[in-house]
């Protein structure tokens, strides 16, 4: 019987809204932009969070990567344009020894990485020399669009062999046709044997460890070619420096090692370096930050979204008080013909709840189609979650529910006989 | 209910001593005093009296609306002095019906749907309330105009609604305060005939009315002045 009598109340509170359709609208309207803007801000939050979690998960969440830096005393002396040699970064031996000394190591790559301008024929072209093993394709993953990546014999019997980007294919060759070809750098030349595929990375504050136009070849062929020497000579000042590895990546077995581990690895640098010459990145820590980010800008949206939402319920309550004083008569007609108080009270509840769950609904509607809108127009990614659908729509009904309370229960205080008596 | 009487002479109303009193700012309004009051049941009593007499005052307490100062009230044989807000509803929505002076129909419901509204309360179900709504409302004559709004009836056809919903929960008492004060004197006296009817019938009513010629459609009259009982009894 409770239940007939709810649907028969709901069915007095949608003739109700209906009765007055523009009025009920203009009342709606708090909680339709309310929680349309709920729907699309979080929509523009969890685009754009999402696609630094993509960049951040792109570099490998089990990743730790690990750079040569110049030490931060001598880029000034090298500023100052003195001749000097400079001798820092990564060596093989770290390479080594954090590769025996930690289990939870999976696979290891080192890179040597190198500037230099290749050619194939009349055409050249500024690149980035990778020298590195056969398993930095397997922790920087990219499509390989022709051929094949580099493989471990190529690294123990010392190839000249070269993977290049899409990018450095376009520049230098026609793709098709561009395994086989001889590709220069320097006096060395080295056989093309694959073509992986660019990812946009670049231009984001989160680095991918491989760029656009990057040349793969075997580590110990880089080091044999090009020593581990590079001498730079730029507007008359001359510096030379020794590194012998420039990036170190490291694989590590299961997510909740990866920072223990990163910071083991730190602090066994922090020993064998005599100065911090190196740099880690840990691709899973930037997540953590992203994430927190994103919370943090949810509690803000959340916060405007709750404060806009209380303004249109008060618009509600503003005129369900109205319609109070307006129906007076009628709760009079009803209480005299034999109800209770507490069935004034869900009348009125029921058509303030309808009234915020119809402005609910149409806003969750707005909210599906301005983060299209947005996407159409400002090629910003969006993304709207199921959650703050629910959630918006739950908040909606809550609302007419907190706001309704108050008007309803003066609605079924009202004296009958006053009541009966009002014009 | 098995305390309702059956014989026709039996009270189904007994006022002992009731007093209503207003407190307006410091000044106390008396709108009744001690007053005491038998309706058998099958009356049909006509309350008279000037301006601010008491006579809606009276009528209040009658349908339960309101609760007396002092004194005892006893409707169906129950008492009802004392009892509580939501006791008071249920009695209102088994024993009693009521008529307006001014219909007080809801203007957002069909006739249809006024007349069911006390069967709504008492949680009939629809297609059942529906169908005595159907009822009453040939009965009254309306079967032309069930599914019209209130505002597309003329003033005595939504009386005539008032009374269809009046009877719809079968009460025991009809309580009519003015009922044909805004109705012009050939459609009040058609209203008065379908009352006359209604206590042929067996029905008990109460009415309030100004009008000496109404009053003359009731077989009991009652007096006020002052708050208090001038004269009651039968028409001479
Ligand atoms: N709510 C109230 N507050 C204060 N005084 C009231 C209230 N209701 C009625 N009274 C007073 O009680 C007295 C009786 O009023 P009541 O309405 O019963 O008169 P009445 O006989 O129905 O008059 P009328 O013929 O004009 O309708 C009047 O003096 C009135 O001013
Ligand atoms: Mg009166």
């Amino acid at each position: 019987m409770f239940q007939s009598r709810f649907l028969r109340n709901l069915r007095l509170g949608l003739e109700n809204v209906l009765l007055h359709k523009l009025r009920s609208l203009l009342t709606m309207l708090g909680i339709v932009f309310g929680v349309g803007s709920v729907i699309a801000m979080l929509s523009v939050g969890e685009g754009a969070s999402r696609q630094a979690m993509d960049q951040i998960s792109r570099l490998g969440s089990h990743n730790i990567i690990i750079s040569s830096e110049k030490p931060l005393a001598d880029k000034s002396a090298s500023a100052s344009g003195r001749k000097r040699s400079l001798l820092y970064g990564l060596t093989y031996a770290d390479h080594h020894r954090i590769r025996e000394t930690f289990d939870t190591v999976k696979t290891t790559v080192p890179a040597k990485i190198l500037r230099k301008e290749a050619s194939v024929g009349p055409r050249r072209t500024d690149v980035r020399l990778v020298g590195t093993t056969a398993a930095w394709f397997e922790l920087v993953e990219r499509d390989v669009v022709a051929g094949r990546t580099l493989m471990p014999e190529d690294v123990t019997e010392c190839n000249a062999v070269a993977v290049v980007t899409e990018a450095v294919a376009h520049k230098l060759l026609a793709v098709e046709h561009v395994l086989g070809q001889s590709l220069r750098v320097g006096s060395d030349v080295f056989e093309v044997v694959g073509v992986v595929r660019n990812r946009g990375g670049e231009g984001t504050s989160i680095q991918s460890p491989d760029r656009t136009s990057d040349i793969y070849i075997p580590l110990p062929v880089a080091r044999e070619r090009y020593g581990d020497t590079e001498v730079r000579i730029a507007s008359g000042s001359y510096s030379r420096e020794d590194v012998q590895l420039h990036q170190i990546i490291v694989r590590i077995d299961s997510l909740k090692h990866v920072e223990p581990t990163a910071e083991a690895i730190e602090r066994m640098f922090q020993s064998s370096h005599k100065t911090k010459d190196y740099q880690f990145h840990v691709p899973l820590a930037l997540l953590r930050q992203a994430q927190a980010t994103k919370r943090t800008f949810n509690i803000v949206l959340g916060s405007i979204a709750c404060i806009s939402l209380i303004v249109g319920g008060i618009g509600i309550m503003n005129i369900m008080l109205a319609s109070v004083t307006e129906r007076t008569r009628e709760i009079g007609v009803r209480r005299a013909l034999g109800a209770k108080k507490r069935q004034i009270v869900h009348q009125f509840l029921v058509e303030t709840v309808v009234l915020s769950t119809s402005g609910g609904i149409i806003g969750v509607a707005l909210g599906l189609l301005i983060p299209v809108a947005i996407t159409y127009l400002t090629q910003m990614p969006t993304q709207v979650t199921s959650w703050s659908v629910g959630l918006s729509l739950f908040i909606s009904i809550a609302i007419g529910i907190t706001f309704g309370i108050y008007p309803a229960v003066r609605a079924a205080n009202l004296d009958p006989i006053e009541a009966l008596r009002h014009e | 209910m098995q305390n309702r009487p059956n014989s026709s002479s039996a009270p189904v109303i007994r006022l002992s001593g009731i007093t209503k009193t207003y407190q307006m700012g410091s000044t106390e309004v008396r709108a009744l005093a001690e007053v005491s009051l038998t309706v058998a049941r099958g009356d049909f009593w006509a309350v008279m009296g000037p301006s601010g007499s008491g006579k809606s005052t009276l009528l209040n307490l009658l349908g339960c609306l309101d609760r007396p100062t002092s004194g005892n009230y006893e409707l169906a044989g129950q008492d009802v002095s004392n009892m509580s807000d939501d006791a008071l509803s249920d009695v209102r929505l088994r024993y009693l019906g009521f008529i307006f002076q001014s219909f007080n129909l809801l203007p957002q419901l069909s006739v249809l749907r006024n007349i069911a509204l006390p069967l709504y309360y008492q949680g009939w179900s629809s297609d059942r309330s529906r169908e005595r709504a159907h009822e009453l409302a040939n009965r009254v004559g309306l079967e032309s105009r069930m599914h019209h709004r209130p505002t597309e009836l003329s003033g005595g056809q939504r009386q005539r609604v008032a009374i269809a919903r009046a009877l719809a929960n079968d009460p025991a008492v009809i309580l009519a305060d003015e009922p044909t004060g805004n109705l012009d004197s050939r459609t009040g006296t058609e209203i008065m005939n379908m009352l006359s009817e209604l206590h042929a019938q067996g029905k008990t009513i109460i009415m309030v009315t100004h009008e000496a010629d109404i009053a003359t459609h009731a077989n009991k009259q009652l007096h006020m002045r002052d708050g208090r009982i001038a004269s009651a009894g039968e028409i001479a």
